[in-house]
């Protein structure tokens, strides 16, 4: 489902002619280089190696968000900020809500359903229409219709939102250079930045309630909306915006006539990535008091009760697979240009079919038979958690003393300006000056925000965890890919693992790894693993044929075939891979703080809970973002400087 | 009902706009100032503040007419929500000092509305097993002698000592320090984390020495210890970073807004009146969780079998 759309920045940069490979002796020269830069670090850390003092309670950057979350408090009625500005966004935020839950809410059970089934027939065909009745029956049928309707308000008010600014924005972005170049770094951050760390923000500024909800899934689903625009709009043919400027089009001809219908598909894909986020995010708001599913999956975590926010995670897998059914097949369908007259016709058909539905059965919801999957989910994993303790309480001990442990002393026990040193002198020759020149100022980031320690255990653990998603992914992505039926077998739970709300597996995983850095690692291995795969999987599809039979004619085995044509060739799949796992394990670190994993994840969730502990919090979440910069610059680098070695 | 709501928030907006600016409360539904409106109850993440909250707010809907909003929020944001006019009234409060302090002396936009009735203790506790297998572990004196049983791959070659959801009141950090112990304090960073841990501390006999507290819901179904820290004094937690002596108990509170406070409609009489015992919460408690019951029907079973209890809550002439 979120596949590599999710940050076509990068995908963009596959394209292998825009860096000129380095010859055999510039490569010589750099290897040296790395090895003399690996010692000189090596002794450098031996030398200045510090006791890792623990972070102050109390760091400038703390103090300074603490009182800007005091003003807000005190100003909130008196500044103009606020009275024409803040209140009036909240204010139209909160009409467009209700008018959207008063559009589906008014349609009733019967109408509602009837409505989605047409709007998936018409535009994406009959099975979808098929998919799409029988997921919004099951809601009826989990006895969550209300809630499933309440995570469907938010959502789709979020992606209205971040349809009309997003669209915009990424158009321009891609035709106007300087605003493409500001915005690349702002949506960076606000892809990176966890969203636990923004939801205290928001409901400073917001308040509490569905519009600040809905403002926190928009802020974390439109850079999707504007990176997909962007490059939708930039892939539109040059020669047929040259035909139609030679035929005398004004320029928002070219954009109303040309640009805009031929990226149509794009901007469809963009609206299925917009809403795969929103989906994802509309969970965590209620943490804020947004209605919905995830106010089930939170009580349910009170309780204790896996079972029922099960249940709840399920209603939100089918929402996410109905919408996405429909949106795919609707990009896809988009493409098989049909008159226009045969879609208007389609139209009022199912227009009728609808009224004539709406007519025939009463709205009251019919009763429905219901199931849950509460009780053998419970009986499930209550029988694993006492049955696989001690294998996985081995496991985490393993992982943990052999491997993390020392990873991060040495990480802690680092000065930092050796830290800034290193990852300037290596990004600077694996990545090429460029990155260096960002990641370097970031590492240093995490020093001036006053989190050196807490910043250093993370990264530990998230290198771990990249780490173990590459090593499981890409072999799970190896066997899909010679596998046509394990491929098909495997997706759905792909989909399942992506779109299941974390807090659903968390409690499970608590009680089999403990309160513990490796639930953590674990909890980002089930959410980081299905974009792997998949990447890794189309990569390795995406062999030529040719290729492939010109191997296998000179005599080579399977395994030859695998290690020496395939892998190389996919590489520019595995790097963006990596990229994208990094991305993901990042988002995961926010949830760790909440099953044990202390250090900044466990900052951004004390600071969303103690009022003293606000800007600690706030600078917490700031140092993820840094981090996230810090490794992304990195591994894009890599990307860049390696991946079209001849 | 919808539309009526969205015609008067553009109406809001107009008005507004005549008149310059919009405030923060613009567009919200009228907090209940007048009698059989609406009550919005903060609901903190907590079940036997949901037991508290279910009973109260059956009593309001069922008994009284009124419509109740509930909105799930942590502490410190309910409290947010009195000075916003979002939240009418928190039924269980643990403490909080510098809360009061700022919401209750400073900005004056929410008073104390006496106590709920509960006792409330917050200790340091260790599966039942342990205190048969090691009966002088309920010392703290003795936590050092036992601390290799408590080693985890977290505790870096201490002790561990589990500490629970980042919004409760705690210590703990300081105590360990105080105190001299031989433990390093590990962050569940949830409620629900330390449930677990708990819970499988029993089920696998595992060593655990955890932050936890009552009434809970998970007492009904497992039984864990208090560890005697040194005594409690009055003043002796004043400085937060010098604490070496163990939680005081608390008498649980409710807290409500100023504005909703003057309105006195009987909602409000009805929470002042509200107490009742830590037996009746876990009551509630334990048909919310062991027995996975909805809050109202946790709340009917409950009002239907102690009339006696809650019939002097409902304020005369309601």
């Amino acid at each position: 489902m979120t596949e590599t759309a999710l940050r076509p920045g990068r995908a963009t940069s596959r394209t292998p002619d825009v860096v000129v490979a380095p010859g055999r002796r510039g490569l010589l020269r750099t290897r040296t280089w790395a090895a003399v830069l690996a010692v000189a670090t090596v002794a450098a850390y031996l030398v200045f190696r510090t006791d890792g003092a623990a972070d102050e309670s109390d760091a400038a950057a703390f103090r300074f968000f603490d009182g800007v979350r005091d003003w807000v408090d005190d100003n909130r009625d008196t500044s103009p900020f606020f009275l024409y500005g803040i209140n009036y966004v909240r204010l139209g935020v909160r009409l467009l809500v209700e008018a959207v839950q008063g559009g589906l809410v008014g349609l009733g059970f019967t109408g509602l359903v009837a409505a989605v089934t047409a709007i998936g027939a018409v535009l994406a065909g009959w099975r979808t229409g098929l998919l799409a009745l029988g997921g919004f029956l099951a809601f009826g049928v989990l006895g969550l219709w209300d809630e499933s309707v309440d995570t469907l308000v938010l959502t789709l008010s979020a992606v209205l939102l971040s349809v009309l600014i997003g669209v915009p924005l990424g158009v321009l972005a891609a035709r106007v250079r300087w605003v493409g170049a500001t915005l690349r770094p702002v949506l960076d951050v606000m892809q990176i930045m966890p969203t636990f760390a923004y939801l205290a923000p928001m409901t400073l500024l917001f308040l509490i309630g569905e519009p600040a909800a809905v403002i926190a899934t928009m802020i974390y689903a439109v850079p999707a909306t504007i990176r997909i625009t962007a490059l939708g709009i930039g892939e539109v043919s040059p020669t047929a915006v040259e035909a139609a400027t030679a035929l005398g089009s004004t320029r928002w001809q070219l954009l109303a006539k040309v640009r805009l219908p031929m990226a149509r598909s794009t901007i469809v894909l963009a609206v299925n990535q917009t809403i795969m986020l929103a989906l994802s995010m509309v969970v965590i708001t209620a943490l804020i008091d947004a209605p919905g599913l995830g106010q089930n999956i939170v009580n349910a975590l009170q309780r204790v009760n896996v079972g029922a926010a099960f249940d709840a995670g399920v209603a939100i897998v089918i929402l996410a697979i109905v919408l996405d059914r429909i949106t795919t097949n609707a990009a896809r369908r988009t493409r098989t240009l049909r008159s226009p007259r045969a879609r208007r016709i389609r139209w009022a058909a199912a227009g009728v079919a609808l009224v004539a539905v709406v007519a025939a059965i009463p709205l009251n919801r019919p009763e429905l038979p219901g199931y849950s999957f509460a009780a053998p989910v419970n009986d499930a994993v209550g029988w694993i958690e006492l049955h696989w303790y001690g294998g996985t309480e081995a496991l985490k001990n393993g992982i943990s003393a052999g491997v993390l442990d020392p990873l991060e002393t040495v990480l802690v026990t680092t000065p930092w300006w050796l830290f800034v040193a290193a990852v300037a002198a290596f990004g600077a020759l694996v990545s090429g000056w460029r990155a260096a020149v960002t990641a370097a100022p970031a590492a240093a980031g995490l020093a001036g925000l006053g989190l050196w320690q807490h910043s250093m255990q993370t990264l530990a653990t998230v290198l771990v965890a990249i780490v173990l998603t590459l090593l499981i992914g890409v072999a799970i992505g190896v066997f899909c890919a010679r596998h046509d039926r394990l491929a098909t077998a495997v997706r759905p739970l792909l989909d399942a693992a992506q779109t299941m709300p974390s807090f659903v597996y968390l409690l499970p995983a608590v009680a089999l790894f403990g309160a513990s850095r490796f639930t953590a690692i674990v909890a980002a291995i089930i959410f980081a693993v299905p974009p792997v795969v998949r990447l890794v999987e189309r990569g390795l599809r995406d062999v030529p044929p040719t290729v492939v039979e010109a191997a296998l004619s000179a005599g080579s085995t399977p395994r030859q075939l695998l290690w020496k044509v395939q892998l190389p060739m996919a590489r520019g799949g595995l790097l963006l891979a990596a990229n994208q796992g990094i991305v993901m394990v990042l988002a995961m670190v926010v949830v760790g703080g909440l099953v044990g994993a202390g250090a900044l994840g466990y900052d951004v969730v004390a600071g969303f809970s103690q009022r003293e502990l606000f800007g600690k919090g706030l600078a917490a979440g700031l140092a993820i973002v840094l981090l996230g910069i810090l490794l992304d610059r990195l591994t894009q680098g890599f990307h860049h400087a390696k991946g079209n070695r001849p | 009902m919808r539309t009526l709501r969205t015609v008067v928030a553009a109406a809001v907006i107009t008005t507004l706009a005549a008149c310059g600016g919009a405030t923060s409360g613009a567009g919200e539904t009228e907090p209940s100032a007048g009698a059989k409106g609406k009550v919005n109850l903060a609901i903190n993440p907590w079940v036997g503040y949901e037991a508290n909250a279910a009973v109260i707010a059956y009593l309001l809907e069922k008994k009284m007419g009124y419509q109740v909003e509930k909105k799930e929020l942590k502490e410190e944001i309910a409290w947010q929500g009195f000075a916003t006019g979002e939240v009418d009234a928190i039924v269980e409060n643990w403490g909080h000092p510098d809360l009061k302090k700022s919401y209750i002396e400073e900005k004056k936009v929410a008073v104390d509305v006496g106590p709920t009735g509960n006792q409330g203790v917050i200790g340091w506790y260790v599966p039942q097993w342990m205190v048969d297998k090691y009966p002088d572990i309920t010392d703290w004196k003795n936590l050092d002698k036992y601390a290799d049983l408590f080693k985890t791959s977290e505790s870096k070659g201490k002790g561990q000592f589990l500490a629970g959801d980042p919004s409760f009141v705690t210590n703990d950090v300081a105590l360990v320090a105080n105190l001299k112990l031989n433990y390093t304090v590990v962050y569940s960073g949830s409620e629900a984390a330390i449930i677990k841990a708990a819970q499988q501390a029993t089920a696998q006999t595992k060593p655990l020495l955890f932050y936890f507290y009552e009434p809970q819901w998970l007492f009904a179904q497992q039984k864990y210890v208090r560890v005697k820290l040194p005594e409690y004094k009055a003043g002796c937690d004043a400085d937060p970073k010098k604490v070496a002596c163990d939680y005081p108990d608390y008498v649980l509170d409710k807290i409500a807004s100023k504005k909703f406070a003057d309105g006195n409609s009987t909602a409000y009489q009805l929470i002042k009146n509200f107490t009742w015992t830590n037996e009746d919460q876990n009551l509630v408690s334990d048909y919310l969780t062991n027995q996975g019951m909805k809050a109202d029907q946790a709340a009917e079973k409950w009002v239907n079998e102690h009339e006696a209890t809650w019939k002097p809550w409902i304020p005369a002439g309601s």
